[in-house]
């Protein structure tokens, strides 16, 4: 893992880690499958509002106000926090978040905890961290768990195990999960019914329960978890004590402002109208739930993408997944290929400024894993500009790698030939002799950097006469 | 009104630069073709390169200040000039004046029957820039049906991306041929002889896919079909 666990070590740059998910045809089937259906699913459950997109102005608004006076807003969390009898503890990045929940387990006596679904523990590596320090951290949620136990990556930020299908799963089940019979079927009540069974007596053994946050209400100083199985529930109200890791962003106002989230996020993420099961809890209720509650703030590069006043929107994210599901890069390569917790369009733009650091080659290829095509912008639930802030990113990048390397001196050169007609239409003349190149108009082959092109695709013959020849021999 | 051809279709796609000449003078337009004018930027901008993308923003709003309207045969070129231009340089009258080819024909002329005949089996592909930046809407789609003879047949999954994007379609070559792969099974799904789009540049990139596998399907810019006519076939516009 680097400096910065958000994305992982050793996964090479977007196009390489693409080529082996593209010939993947079971990855493929999966995605395709998948994908396409919570596609048409989202857009039937966004069309029954004829609000839809005032919610989504109102959704964004409200994000940019937090994000505007994040630093009171957090102040007046805390406070609400800390007078319902909760603790607040402040992490600047990864590590820091890691040993104050390493710490609060122990001092809980724990040596296993079990957790809800959550993307902020996924991205500082917590399970890890916890397993170093002799605690085993125990997933709870369906897909996170197939993950857990397929000692395998997450490739969806909902959906986790979205690049499995159910006999993948039934064989991890099989090797991984002792209370499962060895004729455990592929049917889905089968393995939910086998997950119920190896979960509950974690559930009732469990101490510490460690949780995300989709929501946090300054005014309050309640936490939000929304989820569609019950284990969360489980989770948030058998143990004694509740650690919740929130990325400093997730607050809202007023509880009145969840009115708004709790519409667009369910639509967005599942195409529900309402998620199953919402857990909303404040500090600690004597006799009622965890009677020790903390809550773990963290920064982990969040400060850094709020200095960017494009880059920022990001940070608006109510991770959803919307823009992974309609992304047509995502479908073809899966989410690993991303090489972070957060793939798709989202993870492209918020995971380099996550990482902070344009000189890391992974992190740098991400913003260019995007066609344009603008499809995740249209259903993000916030109005994250996607493409805006891909090509923001994708300035940066070519910022780092400096004006020397091949790419930005083609780049200068087109410029300059761009700068001048006469040039421009020198270029088009010299260039036209590649026409001696094709056979019936097509040319299908070119050096490099061409034979990226050429390795799949034929080029039209550039023809002897350019347009603006053309007009100025007959109309100039 | 000025004709912006578009640096790749000035180079590479003449035929297309010269049906929307043909098609405006039918509907009665003056055109002007400004020779100053090279490339929009959008190559230099969309990869990162955004310092580089200002002459040029800067030279598209100096050659074209003073015309009516600039019409250009890309949605994802005009997309440029005016959702990002006013951003690097400032807005001027040239940006604010720009219009994609179907948005000039319906919305300014409005004209929605261009008198064209196309006598052929043709699917169209709306490309992403001009449905989603622009929001081009079925202005294409309108003045398709109102040709005489063209079988227009619905492509499956058609607001897909066909795996173009630019410099994406080298900087992840293997992504984009998995994208094209897939549009081209829709677009030999359909039957049709002839896929037909806005942009060149799209068109390029499924035409080269189409081509390569020998698909027998031809891919040509919705103003080439637009300004054919009985008396003057597309395929004689040369």
């Amino acid at each position: 893992m680097g400096s910065n666990p958000v994305t992982w070590l050793g996964t090479p740059p977007f196009p390489k880690a693409a080529h082996a998910a593209l010939g993947d045809s079971q990855l493929r089937a999966n995605l395709r499958k998948a994908t396409g259906t919570i596609r048409a699913k989202r857009a039937e459950a966004v069309a029954e509002l004829s609000d839809w997109e005032r919610l989504r102005r109102a959704g964004e608004a409200i994000k940019d106000d937090v994000l505007s006076r994040l630093d009171t807003y957090l102040e007046r969390l805390e406070r609400a926090v800390t007078e319902r009898g909760g603790v607040v503890h402040w992490a600047r990045d990864a590590a820091e978040a890691n040993d104050t929940v390493l710490r609060l387990t122990r001092e809980a006596g724990a040596d296993e905890v079990v957790k809800v679904k959550s993307m902020a523990t996924q991205e500082i590596g917590l399970n890890e961290a916890l397993a170093a320090g002799g605690v085993h951290a125990i997933e709870t949620d369906l897909a996170e768990l197939i993950v857990q136990l397929g000692h395998d990556r997450p490739s969806h930020i909902l959906v986790p195990a979205i690049h499995r299908n159910r006999a993948e799963i039934r064989d991890i089940f099989r090797r991984q999960m002792p209370s499962a019979p060895p004729w455990l079927s592929d049917k889905p009540v089968a393995l939910t019914e086998a997950a119920r069974r190896h979960l509950r007596r974690k559930f009732l053994s469990a101490k510490v329960a460690i949780s995300g946050a989709n929501f946090a209400v300054a005014d309050t100083g309640s936490i939000v978890v929304v989820e569609s199985e019950g284990n969360g529930r489980m989770c948030l109200t058998l143990p004694r004590t509740l650690i919740t890791v929130m990325g400093l962003e997730k607050i809202v106002p007023t509880w009145r402002d969840l009115e708004v989230f709790l519409q667009l996020l369910p639509r967005s993420s599942t195409a529900e109208r309402m998620n199953p099961y919402t857990s909303v809890w404040t500090g600690v209720t004597p006799g009622d739930g965890p009677q020790r509650f903390h809550l773990v703030l963290l920064d982990n590069g969040r400060t850094n993408a709020l200095a960017d006043p494009v880059g920022r929107q990001a940070l608006r994210c109510i991770r959803c997944s919307a823009c992974l599901n309609v992304c047509p890069v995502y479908e073809r390569t899966g989410g690993q290929a991303y090489g972070s917790v957060y793939p798709g369009p989202i993870g492209a733009i918020l995971a380099p400024q996550l990482v902070g650091d344009m000189h890391d080659a992974q992190a740098a290829s991400l913003p260019y894993a995007s066609s344009l095509c603008g499809a995740c912008y249209e259903v993000c639930p916030v109005r994250i500009n996607i493409p805006e802030v891909l090509v923001h990113l994708r300035a940066q990048a070519t910022a780092a790698k400096g004006s020397r390397g091949p790419e930005a001196l083609g780049m200068a050169a087109a410029g300059w030939v761009f700068a001048d007609p006469k040039r421009y239409e020198a270029a088009q003349r010299a260039g036209s002799l590649a026409r001696f190149l094709a056979r019936d108009g097509w040319i299908t082959r070119l050096p490099f950097p061409g034979s990226r092109w050429t390795a799949s695709r034929d080029v039209p013959a550039p023809p002897a006469e350019s347009f603006r020849m053309w007009w100025r021999r007959t109309r100039g | 009104m000025a004709l912006f051809a578009t640096c790749l279709t000035d180079t590479f796609y003449p035929d297309t630069a010269r049906a929307v000449v043909r098609l405006l003078e039918r509907l009665g337009c003056t055109v002007d073709f400004p020779l100053g004018q090279t490339c929009c930027g959008q190559m230099h901008f969309n990869t990162g390169y955004r310092e580089q993308a200002k002459p040029l923003a800067q030279r598209y709003a100096g050659v074209f200040a003073g015309y009516h309207a600039v019409v250009v045969p890309s949605g994802s070129c005009a997309g440029m000039v005016r959702e990002f231009h006013p951003g690097l340089v400032g807005a001027s009258p040239a940006t604010t004046m720009t219009y994609e080819l179907t948005e000039f024909l319906v919305d300014v002329l409005g004209v929605t029957d261009v008198g064209a005949y196309f006598p052929h089996r043709v699917t169209y592909h709306p490309t992403c820039h001009s449905l989603r930046m622009l929001g081009v809407g079925d202005r294409p789609l309108t003045l398709l049906r109102a040709v005489r003879g063209l079988d227009l047949v619905e492509l499956p999954f058609a607001e897909t991306c066909c795996g173009f994007g630019g410099t994406f379609a080298v900087k992840n070559a293997e992504t984009s041929t998995a994208m094209l792969a897939d549009k081209m099974r829709c677009v030999l799904d359909t039957g049709a002889e002839v896929v037909t789009a806005g942009d060149n540049s799209c068109l390029m990139h499924i035409g080269g896919g189409l081509s390569r596998v020998r698909a027998g399907v031809r891919p040509v810019h919705l103003a080439e079909i637009l300004a054919s006519t009985e008396e003057e076939p597309w395929a004689a516009i040369r």
